[in-house]
């Protein structure tokens, strides 16, 4: 609460997008940027509610994986291998076609300076790349404006494609936020979700049940979402593609929370996060060659499956950086293992990769600034080497 | 609940974002609510500053009236080349029905117009709701305008059913009940919706022109029958139809204005009601054994002051508010004290504001109602602080929600029962809308604001999931649907 909404392009558009009951196109906003030097693009993902490192790239290749989630090998058969020890989940298609183009860079076993396991707080400390959550009150992101502002003369022109601005765009530097009319939801999850809400209610429990019943009749959420999800890819590239649009841009997605029955949700999520990308892509045209996708989440999820065929909140997990300008076809990990003596507090994945470093490697690589700058600005007080040669010199 | 909680949410529409408990003065719970009664604004800023067209419900009538008397000639003129068409134009101009596309122009224009004016209204008054500062006295509000419910469904309504509540109902609900159920029966709104504009003595010297000229008008019992059912007595309150057909002659006359032919005749009356003498049925008439007399206006004054007094009407009145705080099925021990409030204070709103608000019964700590949705999109706005919304989309949610303000299905208004709001599709439309609220509005903080939403009456299992939420836009969806926003 009390937040403010930093120079918002169109408030009445950007909550046109949001209350809509039905579906509505949207024309969009006309925006009206000063032309500035630079034409590299960076489009930052933060998939909520710690999306499952493990499920996204499985470490097929170590026998702890098998021991661990023998249940789950059968949907990695015929996915994509990545060197050989990794599967791309195969819901990930159109991620796992760009890192066989050579596009796309996983890093595995990564994670934040946080060690705890809340949403809140873990959301809070990737988004403002602090070291303790709420120690700091802007976000990386925004730093990174205003350091690439400083190297180039101007700031990138940025951007949140979102009803309101999330915190890794808020602080001094300028931003805008844009919602388009459907931005891919959780629903499922949100359902789910409401369903346990209601477990010990007698009556919102009957009415829930009678509800769910008669919705499963008819046409499932799924095919809505990609659509959504397709169009929010296809908004995000018209809103940077051009050389007055964005350089900057986030959206966060939600839906990664998988406490029960993950397999079929992480795949629900995980294809919307693949259709958003793929759109994306395909829509940036000749744009996307000056373009990095970084895809990260706040943290990873237990690497045993919980008594409800789900995992619980966890510590490292997987990143992806994606786009024409990544040095692709690998997976960067110094891979831990997953034996019993081997997993944080014998039940996570440990991280042996600073997710920050990632971050700020990546993109003083991509906007041609001073790596160990980028690292002590967009993370004061993180320890940790910014990892070098995601982006093509 | 505890007593905050109870004040906040059964009285209340729920805790404003950007409000807290802690930073109000220190008072209990009671009187708090009793300080709202001397805050309360009847005639707030945005009410002053609304344009007021409530003098185009006449003009609309008299352009259908033009344009059915033009279309009459046109068929009487060449019936054979109208064929069809032209009659269904000319029922769509009578009852709204047919295409808008079918209407002339000067008519479509106007109903785009009232409905324009219709979703401001109802925009106005859900951004009252949502950023008042006396929330409870928001609640009695609509709660007497849904006792004396007009609906826009009618040409001409749209203009006038927002100054009904604005205008006629708001500055009343902590006055005399006599003086708020005048001004709300004699309102144009009133007198459109329940055909009373259209109704003359068959006595009257009106009555006797029309039937040497033309169609045959005369007597409509509509309002005499609704204001005795609905708005005074009740059904069984010991009335008969010699009663409904006396007060309708009582009530002949009252019209609204602008209506041509007889706009020359006609009286204005405040509130914007006009009376017509030579439509009104003349002669002492007899009303639940009572004489009256007054000539006139004063005549339906009269009848409307000594049924406002009827002990019967202080049972309906006592007993519909007590199921509005109280459950659906109120204790007796509540309904008979603030019957005997209503009598022995000749129905002084206020006083019985004061006993509700010290009746034990409506501060039981089990939820007791269910939240209707037009009071659960007010308490989501309010908890989020959502605004901003345009006109259209306020209108829009309401309607999805199933209780669009001023289009109840009959003259008893919306249902206050659980039973007519409590259903699967109903519940699914409030969480879809929530996720979507909770997308558009900063989401900081939730768990500590649904303590200050419901203090000390937050479950251990509400707390859980929010606590487990992934983000904290889905933490406040799930606030925004868990029991304790569906219930109070």
């Amino acid at each position: 609460m009390g937040d403010t909404i930093a120079n918002p392009i169109n408030r009445r558009s950007m909550l046109a997008g949001s209350l809509v009951l039905g579906s509505a196109t949207l024309a969009l906003p006309r925006m009206v940027f000063a032309r500035t030097a630079g034409s590299r693009n960076l489009l930052f993902m933060l998939l909520r509610g710690a999306a499952d490192g493990l499920a996204m790239l499985a470490p097929v290749g170590d026998p702890g994986f098998a021991a661990l989630r023998e249940r789950t090998l059968p949907d990695y058969t015929a996915a994509r291998r990545a060197q050989g020890f990794f599967a791309i989940h195969p819901a990930l298609d159109q991620v796992g076609a760009a890192y066989e183009r050579g596009e796309a860079v996983f890093v595995h076993a990564a994670a934040t300076a946080y060690r705890e396991r809340s949403h809140f707080d873990g959301q809070n400390l990737l988004e403002t790349g602090g070291t303790q959550p709420y120690g700091l009150k802007d976000g990386w992101l925004n730093r990174l404006v205003t350091l690439a502002g400083e190297a180039h003369g101007a700031p990138p022109r940025a951007l949140a494609i979102a009803p309101t601005m999330p915190l890794a765009l808020r602080g001094s530097a300028p931003a805008s936020s844009y919602a388009p009319s459907a931005l891919p939801q959780a629903s499922g999850d949100f359902m789910d979700r409401v369903a346990r809400l209601y477990a010990g209610d007698g009556q919102l429990c009957a009415l829930w049940a009678q509800a769910m019943e008669t919705r499963a009749m008819a046409e499932g959420s799924d095919a809505g979402n990609l659509r959504d999800a397709k169009t929010a890819g296809e908004l995000a590239a018209s809103l940077m593609r051009e050389e007055e649009g964005a350089r900057i841009a986030m959206i966060g997605l939600g839906g990664w929370d998988s406490h029960a029955n993950q397999p079929v949700q992480f795949a629900r999520s995980a294809r919307q996060l693949d259709a958003l990308l793929g759109a994306y892509r395909a829509a940036m045209g000749s744009a996307w060659d000056r373009t990095l996708v970084l895809v990260a989440t706040e943290f990873g999820r237990t690497a045993r499956f919980n008594g409800t065929n789900g995992t619980d909140h966890g510590t490292a997990g997987a990143a992806i950086a994606m786009g024409g300008a990544v040095a692709g076809r690998r997976v960067i990990a110094d891979w831990p293992g997953l034996g019993e003596r081997v997993l944080h507090e014998g039940r996570d994945l440990a991280a042996t990769t600073a997710l920050e470093s990632m971050l700020a490697g990546a993109a003083a690589e991509h906007f041609a600034l001073d790596p160990k700058t980028a690292m002590a600005r967009l993370f004061p007080g993180r320890i940790a080497a910014p990892l070098a040669g995601i982006v093509r010199g | 609940m505890s007593r905050d909680s109870i004040a906040l949410n059964r009285f209340g529409y729920g805790l404003r974002c950007r409000e807290t408990m802690s930073g109000a003065p220190v008072r209990s719970a009671e009187a708090a609510l009793v300080a709202e009664m001397d805050r309360f604004d009847p005639r707030p800023p945005a009410i002053a500053a609304r344009e007021d067209t409530s003098a185009r419900a006449g003009e609309i009538l008299e352009l259908i009236r033009r344009n059915r008397n033009m279309r009459g000639r046109a068929e009487r003129s060449a019936p054979a080349t109208m064929g069809p068409q032209g009659r269904t134009a000319a029922m769509a101009g009578d009852a709204m029905g047919g295409p808008l596309a079918e209407l002339p122009p000067d008519i479509r224009r106007a109903y785009l117009d009232g409905g324009r004016i219709l979703r401001r209204d109802i925009a106005l008054k859900v951004n009252l709701a949502a950023r008042s500062d006396t929330p409870f006295i928001e609640r009695l509000v609509h709660f007497w305008s849904n006792h004396f419910s007009v609906s826009a469904g009618k040409p001409g309504t749209q203009h006038q059913v927002g100054n009904h509540e604005f205008s006629a109902i708001r500055p009343r609900v902590l006055g005399r009940f006599s003086n708020l159920l005048k001004a709300a029966v004699l309102h144009p709104a009133m007198l459109l919706y329940l055909d009373q504009f259209q109704s003359a003595g068959p006595n009257s010297r009106f009555q006797r022109r029309v039937e040497r000229t033309g169609p045959e008008r005369g007597l409509n019992e509509n309002l005499a029958r609704e204001v005795l059912e609905l708005h005074t007595l009740g059904v069984g309150g010991g009335y008969g139809q010699a009663d409904v057909t006396e007060f309708a002659r009582a009530l002949t006359g009252w019209t609204i204005s602008g209506l041509g032919r007889i706009e020359r005749f006609a009286e204005r009356r405040a509130g914007g009601a006009s009376f017509v003498r030579f439509a009104h049925e003349p002669g002492t008439l007899r009303i639940m054994g009572q004489s009256y007399a007054q000539a006139g206006p004063d005549q339906a004054l009269a009848v409307l002051d000594d049924l406002a007094a009827h002990p019967a009407t202080a049972r309906h009145v006592a007993t519909k508010l007590a199921r509005h705080f109280a459950g659906d099925d109120p204790p007796e021990s509540l309904v008979a004290r603030l019957e005997r409030d209503f009598l022995g204070t000749g129905g002084d709103l206020a006083s019985l504001a004061r006993t509700l608000i010290a009746s034990p019964e409506v501060w039981v700590t089990e939820r007791v109602k269910y939240r209707a949705p037009f009071e659960w999109l007010i308490s989501v706005l309010r908890l989020t602080g959502l605004e901003g919304l345009d006109d259209k989309r306020i209108a829009g949610a309401l309607r999805e929600l199933g209780q669009l303000p001023w289009r109840a299905p009959s003259p008893a208004g919306y249902d206050d029962l659980a039973g007519s709001w409590a259903g699967p599709d109903a519940l699914v439309r409030r969480v879809e809308l929530a996720e979507r609220v909770a997308r558009s509005v900063p989401a900081g903080d939730v768990l500590a604001r649904a303590h200050s939403a419901f203090p000390g009456a937050l479950s251990a299992n509400t707390r859980v999931w929010l606590s487990r939420a992934e983000s904290g836009t889905q933490a406040l969806g799930l606030l925004l649907v868990a029991p304790e926003m569906m219930r109070r």
